[in-house]
This record gives C-alpha cells, structure tokens and sequence, in this order.
C-alpha cells in the first residue's frame, strides 16, 4: 500500500547550531487522520517545513506517495496541501483572488480554479466574504481561508500546523467536523495541535516528538491504553466533612460533596461504587478528569531526554 | 507537466500586472509627473539656453535618457518592492510550497518588472513627444536596449528584495547606487565633454552604456561602441540571473 508520507532519519541543525531534529522516521499510511503532537520548540513545525519546502533539511530523505522530494519535488509537492501556523497571505488581495492565485501556482486553469474556490469558500462559509480584502477578516475567518487555499488544488495529503489555535469553540467544532469529512472521503491528514483533546477525537494514529525525536508513536487508543493512571472526580449525595476510608485507593476529598479517586490498571471504579455505597454515599455524578491523552502526553515528554537518547 | 508551470509563470506575471496597475497612483503616475518637470525645467527652460549637444537640440539629446531613466527606476522599484512585500507578508510561502520551480519564480517576477518598466517607457516617450521629436533610427537595436535593460534592473531589484531585511534596505541601493550612476550616466551631457580623467571613470559606469545605446538607437548618436554596450549588457543579465536562481535555490532570505 502507497505511504502517503514517509520520511528516514530527518536531520535539521540551524544556522545557529540548534539541533531541531534528531533524525526523525515517520510513515504514514494514505488515508489516516495522524497527529503530531509536541511541546513548543520539539521540532513538529520544523517537520512540517521541511515537508512543505519552507525548511531546508540537513539531511535525510522526504517520500510523499512515493515521490522523492529530492527528485521530483514538482510531484511532491502537488501531493500537499498546507495550513500553516501563521498568517502568509498577501493582506492587500481579496478572498477569491487569494484562493485562484494560489491555484495558478499549482497550474490549475482559471475556470477550474474559480470553481474550486466557489465550492470551498462556500464550504468554510467564506463565500459572502469573496470580495473583502484578507486584512478585513476576523482571525476565524482567516483561518478557515488558510484551509481553503490549501485545498483549492485537492492535494491527496492535507496537513494543517496548529490549525486551531485561537478559535472559538463553535468555529473548532465546525473545522473539526470538516476535516472529519475530508479524511472520509480519502485525503490523508496530518495535524500538528497543542489541544490534545483535538487529537483524541480526531486522530487515529500518533506520533509524540520531543527535543527532535519521535518518542511515542502508533494508534491512539494502544497509546492510551499505556496509562495507568486514570483520575475520576465524583459528586457525592452526602455533605463530608472527612475523607471516607476505602482500602487500597487514592482517595481525596476535594469540597464536601465532591471526591476525586485514582483508578491504576487493574483497579475497577466498581470498587470504588461498593466501598462508598457500603458507607451510605451514592455517587450522583461522574467524570473523568483530564483528557487522558494529555496525561500520556506529560508523562511521555515531562521524561528526562537521556531516556531517548 | 508543462502546462502546469505556464500557468504557474502567467499567474506570477499577471498578479504582478495586477499588483501595478491597481496601485497606479504610486507606480505609473509618479514618474510621469517627474518626467514631465525635468522635460519642463532641464529641457525647455534650460535647455533652450544650452544650445546643441552632439550635434541635436539638447531636450532631442535628453529625451532618451529621461525614458530609459525611468525604465530603469520603474522596472528595478516594481521587483525590489514586490518580492521583498511577500517575503515580508510571508505569501512568498504560498510560492515555495507550491510546485512552481524557482527558475519560473524568478522570470516571473522579472518579467512583472520588465513589463511595468516597459509601460513607463512608452508613456514617458508619449510625454517626450509633446516637447520634442524623436524619430527612431535603428528600431532592432532600440527595442533590444529597452528589453534588456528592463531585465537587467529587474534582476537588480530582485537581488535587492532577496537580501533586504527591512522597508528601509530597499531604497538604499535606489538612493544612493542608482540615482547617482543614472544622473553620471550620460542623461543630460555627453562624456566628450568631460575631462579625460572624468570620461574614463564614466567609461565603468554600466548606465552610460544602456542610455548610449539608446539614444544610438533612436537618434543615431552615442558615446560608446554600441557591441561593446550589448555584450556588457547581456553579460550582466545571464550573470544577474545565474546569482539570482542560486540564491533563491540556496533558500536565502527565503527558507530557514
């Protein structure tokens, strides 16, 4: 089966002597929705560049649908579209000349490449806006018409850095279920985000890079699976003025009608149901505490680097 | 593969003609105006005064230096702001991911630049004739002049907007390269009436030999061997080009 990108021992040392990557290898397979998932400075950004013809690498070697981007980067880079961290439109054109620009450098015909971005400005709910020039748009705004652009020449393989950073949360759910669509109908998705719940939800497959390496990857939920620790907090039907006993468990009492206990692998929270119930307190409410994903995510990077070295 | 990048090249040259002529008021109507005070002022009030230089009415004499001034400066400012504006904004970036090759981004632009300095041209020469006639002599050598002198200082400019790391870089080497080198070019006088010293140190000076040519071309007339100017003139261009790809290739100014 085709990789949609794959990339062997990536290397980038600045001009500075900072050693953004370590000699990275990824593949990802067509048709995933993958997160690449990092603290700042861990060198995702740096991996998308170099992707994307932004970075220049110091060595390695960039396969995306089997074209060496070092052979054949036309071909490459037709495969790609990009939604990058930050603004880089030109800020004095308007909406719908950005997008027919941007497929012209891909070498689509006008008609074809105002149909396109009919179809996608209307899709992101952009089209009224077709006529505004770009430093007119609210930040939401333009970051849906960074996703537009990149989809204007429907590359087979999307990836987006960070394309949710700052939105409100209406506008996040419509992009994820955007970009949900968009995997299911066959493009492939890389997605770097700091919103580990983004990850969650969307990704099936995860890689975690930290000080230039990749340090975890493989599908989401066998990488959740490697925690074993889960925090529930539940809402009691009992004013407590004192922590219950129950033998064996990491209880604390966070206000008098709230507890908060630590679940280890091989614990079950009906353990937890039948000590309490046993004491006259009934859980009313339950829920878990922090998105899991994020506590593997700190557990994995908070990691002294030697450990990966 | 072919036709993608002829789109890709028309779609930088068009968006460079779309950049210009929307923003006519700073990029064809400035020239213009000086074009028309220096035709005023140095041409018929002065000029009337000077008498004949080499053997022409000394505002016939200016006239093709005016022009191929401003297709100097116009072709030069077009690329230098325009490509310095994207690395700027970071649009460059909408270019660098996409599969238009570097080579094609490099023409692109230059010919963006050429064609704004061509246009000025003809406008300038239009404004040129209301106070003087011109009559071309050699149209061969006249249109070449123009075309490579317009890719010559777009490729300039382009040098310029690669290596500007501010508003600011951009108009030192037009301030303080440019002007002077066109003003000492042999626009307003002929280098014959120069001290011996002074006519050799012009001699270095690549304007002189675009506005010689030129005013060769339409007046029949010039200071310079007109072979010597074209092999001069198209050497800078190759080696102008050949610096201009390999740095854009390099990723200078433009990739981390």
């Amino acid at each position: 089966m085709t990789n949609a990108l794959e990339i062997k021992n990536l290397q980038k040392t600045y001009a500075n002597n900072f050693v953004a990557l370590h000699g990275i290898d990824l593949t990802i397979k067509k048709g995933e929705f993958f997160g690449l998932l990092g603290p700042n400075g861990a060198g995702k950004s740096t991996t998308i560049g170099i992707i994307t013809s932004i970075v220049n690498k110091t060595a390695g070697k960039v396969f995306v649908f089997d074209h060496d981007f070092d052979k054949a980067p036309d071909y490459a880079k037709a495969c790609i579209g990009i939604v990058p961290q930050e603004y880089n439109f030109s800020i004095f054109e308007t909406v719908i000349r950005t997008l027919v620009k941007q497929a012209g450098y891909y070498g689509i015909p006008r008609k074809l490449a105002l149909e396109r971005s009919e179809k996608y400005l209307k899709k992101l709910g952009l089209w009224e806006k077709r006529e505004d020039r770009v430093r007119f748009l609210s930040g939401g705004q333009k970051r849906r018409l960074m996703i537009a652009r990149a989809l204007v020449h429907e590359p087979p393989l999307l990836i987006l850095d960070e394309p949710t950073a700052g939105v409100d949360i209406e506008l996040r759910r419509m992009m994820w279920n955007f970009l949900k669509e968009m995997n299911a109908k066959g493009t492939t998705i890389i997605l770097t985000t700091h919103y580990l719940e983004e990850a969650e939800y969307l990704c099936n497959e995860i890689a975690i890079i930290n000080h230039g390496r990749i340090i975890e990857q493989g599908l989401t939920q066998d990488l959740l699976r490697k925690l074993n620790i889960q925090t529930f907090v539940l809402d009691i039907n009992k004013n407590l003025s004192q922590l219950p006993e129950i033998k064996d468990m990491n209880l604390r009492l966070i206000n008098n009608k709230t507890l908060e206990v630590d679940i280890e692998q091989g614990q079950s929270i009906n353990d937890v149901f039948s000590a309490l119930s046993a004491q006259a307190i009934d859980v009313v409410s339950l829920r878990n505490k922090s998105n899991r994903l994020e506590e593997l995510f700190l557990k994995l990077t908070q990691a002294p680097e030697s450990k990966h070295v | 593969m072919f036709k993608v990048k002829l789109i890709a090249f028309q779609t930088i040259v068009m968006n460079e003609i779309h950049r210009f002529s929307r923003l006519w008021m700073q990029t064809l109507l400035p020239p213009m105006i000086t074009m028309t005070l220096y035709f005023v002022i140095f041409g018929s009030l002065i000029g009337s005064r000077v008498g004949k230089m080499e053997g022409v009415p000394f505002m016939q004499f200016m006239a093709p230096g005016l022009i191929m001034m401003s297709i100097i400066t116009n072709s030069y400012a077009n690329v230098v702001s325009s490509f310095y504006g994207i690395r700027f904004q970071r649009s460059v970036e909408e270019l660098l991911v996409s599969p238009t090759p570097n080579s094609l981004i490099l023409l692109g632009y230059t010919i963006g630049g050429v064609i704004r300095g061509i246009i000025t041209g003809i406008i300038i020469t239009i404004i040129a004739l209301f106070f003087t006639n011109l009559h071309v002599q050699h149209i061969f050598i006249t249109m070449t002049i123009v075309i490579l002198t317009a890719l010559l200082f777009s490729l300039a400019g382009f040098l310029n907007a690669v290596y500007s790391k501010s508003f600011d870089d951009i108009t030192i080497i037009p301030t303080f390269v440019l002007t002077p080198l066109t003003y000492l070019g042999g626009v307003f006088y002929s280098i014959h009436q120069l001290p011996d010293a002074w006519r050799d140190v012009s001699l270095a000076n690549p304007v002189l030999y675009i506005v010689n040519t030129f005013r060769y071309g339409i007046l029949g007339i010039t200071d310079v061997h007109i072979a010597v100017a074209f092999v001069i003139i198209f050497l800078c261009v190759i080696g102008l080009y050949a610096l201009n790809l390999r740095l854009l290739n390099k990723g200078v100014g433009i990739r981390t």
